[in-house]
């Protein structure tokens, strides 16, 4: 019985930037059915009455005020810039695609 | 909810019904950002202004800042949502250079605000949009893209603070688009948490644009209209989709759902990216900060805190105040005006002259509205009174007033301290008005033989002596009336 | 005649006796440091504890609290004593890797908390130690940087993921350390390496500093030899931290104090044994020693209490469900952008992306981003991380039911001795199922421990765990000090290593990709 296809793993190691070779995603595949066979038993636990349990800790968010502390000097920020230009960390070029095509491409965002 | 538009569509496109929702991100002003201390101040050296936190280092975690959430609330209050008094936050996952953590926090099941709405005016007529929710999140760094296959990361801008504001669908065109985040920026700026600049980025605007013929209930698809970043962008770009849904539906053929990014100088938008591939940002909640909790307490002292409201300002200034809805709507534009304003009524002074005067010979001379809440302004709020005072009770006369106004802005004097010191009160009593009157019709023999033979536009030119002779300190009124006494009934 | 303290004998020294001889003056700081960093040098090759020794920084900070003690003035509570750090935590100015290929190179501008409060107390910082990569592992077989091997049997595992954490400090190649409990990675390698390793309540020891592996999971905390000695790098690095927003605002106990009243004995105080925690797939050694271990709490006085956890058998899905999404998102960020390992070839963003990653992470952390993105889609949330927040609450509530009825829980802490290296890396699941006894504790956020009981046959040490109530720290070191009082396992020393190391089994090179 198989919970997980290498279709399906290619498509999660896109979702998450990783380059997997063929042989890497059929043991992933393996693996990931296995683990997921495994954690499948949680789901007969009733658990309709129970709060979701997000943080381990009974308190609130605490909040802090609005005061500046000095920033890093540029040349601390970029210290371990693995490719550095100037002031800037530097990156190949980002293009968002004007024909909107590409599933695996960049699916990035301009804010 | 008013859905009237009182725009003209070509009639081609009358058939269709315009329906626009609006996302619109306002970079909040706090000292530092939200999640770290860092400054969140604009225009720094790039990357002079970053810590771990911002630059996502390992090990590093968020901490949040107290007036990011004060600011929320009091803009949730300002347009009538309801705050939460539990909201959490969420991490919203994607990769992209600026995006340093490879997540944003953000809120997604329980925002800070639900509900609320946005009243304005367009050319008078009120509107009112219904938002979905206002929520707080981080803002991402800045990409500069080079011309030779590299782009640079500067990070200064990441974890800014943002409140997103979400409306429903409830705009029906282009201008009310435009007007509904003009609305928006006003209220940011009474508000003081945003200097609503579009054209610097602490405003963005996306928005979402379907059309649907007349009478239709359900929805067309949208697309997503981004990089407006001005309100006539913002009007122009939806204008131009508008046009570009109909002209597909036309021919019969489909909205594709995508985004579609504004080119102001070519005029036109371009598809960025298929919305069928659509994000799965794997929302989940944020770990590392325990739910926010607001006491009635806390809401309660929020909102005793917030001004008075540009539309409620133009509803007392239009209604009890009796100013013209053109006039309340300058004066409300900026909250600094609008204060300027009713303080030189608090000083005295009647609203219609006070607006006069305000609009016309102050705001001539500030080209920022700041300017009024200033120590350094010239004619503050309670001197304005007073010289508007001085005209009303005849002791200046307008166009004198206008003079000494000018007087007191270059000079930086009250208007009591310059009409005393050049003895510049205008000269109402009858007695010695009279006596100059007299004077100059002796003078002036043969336009009095010519008045009394039936000139009786002479008058002026008398009138006009008695003021050169007085040095324009009569009172006009008082001196027409005795010279027309003295010319008609003849010694 | 030498009129000169006696030479120092680092092999077994406990930080209570080191810090008191400092202090008084009896010995110098340089003579401790010395002495350890000699053992680093002559028996820690063998282990391969050790990423990286900083022998000058330590020796010019020993010569400090020499000077100051010296001039009279006032030093801290571990002043001199010689402290490693598991390589999860920041240190400012010296490499970081979390045994990963992906921050090779990556020298932090910053510290954590927890390493600035022990530096601040006066200790000598000697280095950083090996662990799994990114704290994922049972074993320290998922380091990238080689095996570190068990001091009582170099054949045998140390545990995980603090494997370095805890050889280190069996081994005395430093006095104590500090490691990381995500699902039992302090506890558990404790256990294995026949020493004392405690997981706090969750929030009492700042994050801020920590590389995140599971953020509502992890938790800082201490090694010793000793409870004593555990209690007195809890009293240091414990407390709220304004730079960690879960960090807890409650007072820092009394650690010391509270273990030394475990001599008097536990009477009045009631042990819940849980039925769960033994049965089938127990070592027979392993659960004698642990049942002769609740025998010698009772005869220290205790009530014991058999009680139910009936949750239990769900704690490991649950915790696998919640650990790997949290992990898959706290990974995002190692991209090649802003630090650490960068693909030499990117001929576009994309491939920035996936080749740095795919070539600077293990096979575990990609296992474990795999799950987690999974578990984390939309359609998927509901059916499994959903409902996996919501079996987490249950296995809390088991607990807090359960402290109603007693005052602290007593467990094995891994059912199975340290295993041989190779033995459980061809199964995933098979090593997730070592952390049975351990996961509950992370994913209630309550305090635990783990101390020797004794050992097997073949010379491996067999753990005692000892479980307390939300900020129960003082409850737990109170029942571990007493058992301590009334046995001798914590005095007994591993042989030294001198010999080269042995070839590796090159199981974690192999299964880690490019080393």
């Amino acid at each position: 019985m198989s919970r997980i296809k290498p279709e399906e793993v290619r498509e999660i190691a896109v979702l998450a930037r990783l380059a997997l070779g063929q042989d890497e995603v059929a043991r992933m595949t393996q693996d990931l059915d296995a683990i997921l066979g495994y954690v499948n038993a949680l789901r007969e636990l009733d658990t309709a009455a129970a709060e979701p349990m997000t943080h381990a800790v009974p308190f609130d968010c605490p909040l802090r005020a609005d005061v500046v502390a000095p920033s890093l000097a540029v040349d601390d920020a970029l210290a371990n810039a693995p490719r550095r230009e100037a002031s800037f960390f530097q990156v190949p070029r980002i293009t968002p695609k004007s024909d909107g095509s590409g599933t695996g491409g960049v699916i990035g965002e301009e804010a | 909810m008013s859905v009237m538009t009182t725009e003209k569509l070509p009639a081609g496109l009358a058939k269709y019904e315009v329906v626009i929702g609006l996302e619109v991100h306002a970079q909040l002003s706090t000292k530092s950002k939200i999640f770290s201390w860092s400054s969140a101040a604009f225009g720094a050296e790039p990357n002079a202004s970053t810590d771990p936190v911002c630059l996502g280092m390992p090990g590093t975690l968020p901490v949040l800042n107290q007036e990011a959430v004060q600011a929320a609330v009091r803009l949730g209050l300002a347009v009538g949502s309801h705050i939460r008094p539990r909201c959490r936050f969420a991490r919203k996952h994607y990769f992209y250079p600026d995006l340093p953590k490879g997540f944003q926090i953000s809120q997604f099941d329980e925002p800070i605000c639900e509900g609320g709405t946005v009243r304005f005016r367009v050319r008078g007529e009120p509107r009112a949009v219904r938002l979905v929710r206002i929520h707080m999140e981080e803002d991402a760094g800045k990409n500069v893209h080079a011309t030779d296959g590299v782009s640079f990361v500067d990070y200064n801008r990441a974890g800014v603070p943002l409140c997103e504001i979400v409306s429903e669908p409830d705009v029906r065109s282009a201008e009310d688009a435009a007007e509904y985040v003009r609305a928006l920026r006003t209220l940011v700026r009474y508000l003081g948490i945003c200097d609503g600049n579009m054209e610097e980025g602490s405003m963005r605007c996306d928005a979402n644009v379907s059309l649907r013929l007349r009478g239709e209930t359900k929805f067309g698809t949208k697309t997503e209209m981004k990089n407006m970043n001005s309100f006539k962008n913002v009007r122009d770009a939806i204008e131009h989709e508008v046009r570009r849904q109909a002209a597909l539906l036309d021919r019969g053929e489909r909205v594709i759902q995508e985004s579609r990014l504004w080119d102001a100088t070519r005029g036109l938008s371009v598809a960025m990216r298929s919305k069928e591939q659509a994000h799965d940002y794997r929302y989940f909640p944020e770990p590392d900060l325990p739910p926010l909790a607001l006491s009635e307490d806390y809401v309660a002292k929020a909102k005793a805190s917030l001004p008075e409201l540009p539309e409620d300002r133009y509803e007392r200034y239009t209604g009890p105040s009796g100013l013209t809805p053109q006039d309340a709507g300058v004066l409300v534009a900026e909250r600094d005006i609008a204060d300027y304003f009713d303080a030189t009524v608090k000083a005295g002074a009647a609203p219609k002259k006070a607006a006069n005067w305000v609009i016309n010979e102050v705001l001539a001379r500030v080209d920022d509205a700041r300017r009024l809440a200033e120590a350094s302004l010239p004619v503050p709020a309670a001197a304005l009174a007073e010289l508007i005072a001085l005209v009303e009770a005849g002791t200046l006369s307008g166009k004198l007033g206008k003079d000494v106004f000018l007087r007191m802005w270059n000079e930086r004097r009250r208007a009591g301290d310059i009409v005393a010191a050049e003895g510049l009160a205008q000269v109402s009593d009858s007695g010695s008005i009279e006596e100059v009157c007299r004077k100059v019709i002796a003078a002036s023999p043969g336009e009095l033989e010519r008045y009394r033979a039936g000139e009786k536009k002479l008058l002026g030119f008398f009138v006009g002596a008695v003021m050169k002779e007085t040095g324009g300190k009569a009172n006009p009124k008082g001196a027409n009336e005795i010279l027309r006494r003295l010319l008609d009934q003849g010694e | 005649m030498k009129a000169e303290v006696k030479s120092f004998d680092a092999r077994g020294a406990t930080i209570g006796s080191i810090a008191d001889a400092v202090r008084a003056r009896k010995i110098k700081a340089r003579e401790v440091t010395e002495a350890f960093l000699d053992r680093v040098e002559k028996v820690g090759p063998a282990l391969g504890a050790y990423l990286l020794v900083t022998a000058a920084s330590a020796r010019k900070r020993a010569d400090e609290i020499d000077q100051a003690l010296a001039a009279g003035q006032t030093v801290g509570p571990l002043a001199g004593v010689p402290l490693a750090l598991k390589d999860i935590f920041v240190t400012k100015g010296i490499e970081t890797t979390c045994a990963s290929k992906i921050l090779r190179g990556f020298v932090p501008p910053f510290e954590s908390t927890p390493s600035e409060r022990l530096a601040a107390a006066g200790s000598v910082m000697l280095g950083k130690l090996n662990m799994d990569e990114f704290a994922m592992g049972s074993s320290t077989e998922n380091s990238s940087r080689g095996l570190v091997r068990n001091p009582w049997s170099l054949a045998h595992v140390p545990g995980g993921s603090s494997g370095g954490s805890a050889a280190a400090v069996a081994a005395s190649l430093c006095a104590g350390s500090l490691g990381t409990d995500t699902g039992g990675s302090i506890r558990q390698p404790a256990s294995l390496c026949g020493i004392v390793g405690m997981k706090p309540t969750y929030g009492r020891v700042s994050r801020y500093g920590v590389i995140a592996f599971a953020s509502s999971l992890d938790h800082p905390g201490p090694f010793g030899r000793t409870v004593d000695d555990v209690a007195a790098l809890l009293e240091v690095i414990a407390g709220q931290d304004p730079r960690d927003a879960t960090s807890v605002p409650a007072p820092v106990g009394r650690y010391r104090d509270a273990a030394r009243a475990g001599r008097e004995g536990l009477a009045g105080l009631r042990i819940g044994v849980p039925a769960e925690y033994f049965g089938a797939g127990m070592d027979p050694e392993v659960e004698a020693g642990v049942r002769a271990g609740i025998d010698e709490l009772a005869r220290a006085g205790a009530t014991v209490v058999p009680l139910s956890l009936p949750h239990t058998k769900y704690a490991i899905a649950t915790y696998y469900l919640v650990c790997t999404a949290e992990a898959a998102s706290n990974l995002a960020r190692y991209d090649g952008v802003k630090y650490g390992y960068r693909t030499p070839e990117a001929r576009s963003l994309e491939e920035l992306y996936t080749r740095t990653r795919g070539e600077g992470f293990g096979l575990e952390p990609k296992r474990r981003i795999m799950l987690g993105t999974y578990v984390l889609r939309s359609g998927y949330y509901d059916a499994y991380y959903g409902q996996a927040l919501k079996a987490r609450r249950k296995v809390a509530d088991d607990f807090a039911a359960a402290f109603a009825k007693c005052d602290a829980i007593v467990t094995p802490t891994s059912p199975i001795p340290a295993f041989k290296f190779g033995e459980k890396t061809a199964d995933p699941l098979q090593m997730y199922l070592a952390d049975v006894m351990t996961v509950a504790a992370n994913l209630a956020g309550v305090p635990a421990l783990s101390q020797c009981c004794g050992f097997t046959k073949a010379g491996l040490p067999i753990g005692l765990q000892v479980i307390g109530p939300p900020l129960g720290e003082e409850m737990v070191l109170r029942v571990a000090g007493a058992y301590e009082s009334r046995t001798k396992w914590h005095e007994l020393l591993p042989p030294d290593h001198t010999t080269a190391p042995l070839p590796g089994t090159a199981t974690a090179q192999a299964l880690g990709g490019a080393a």
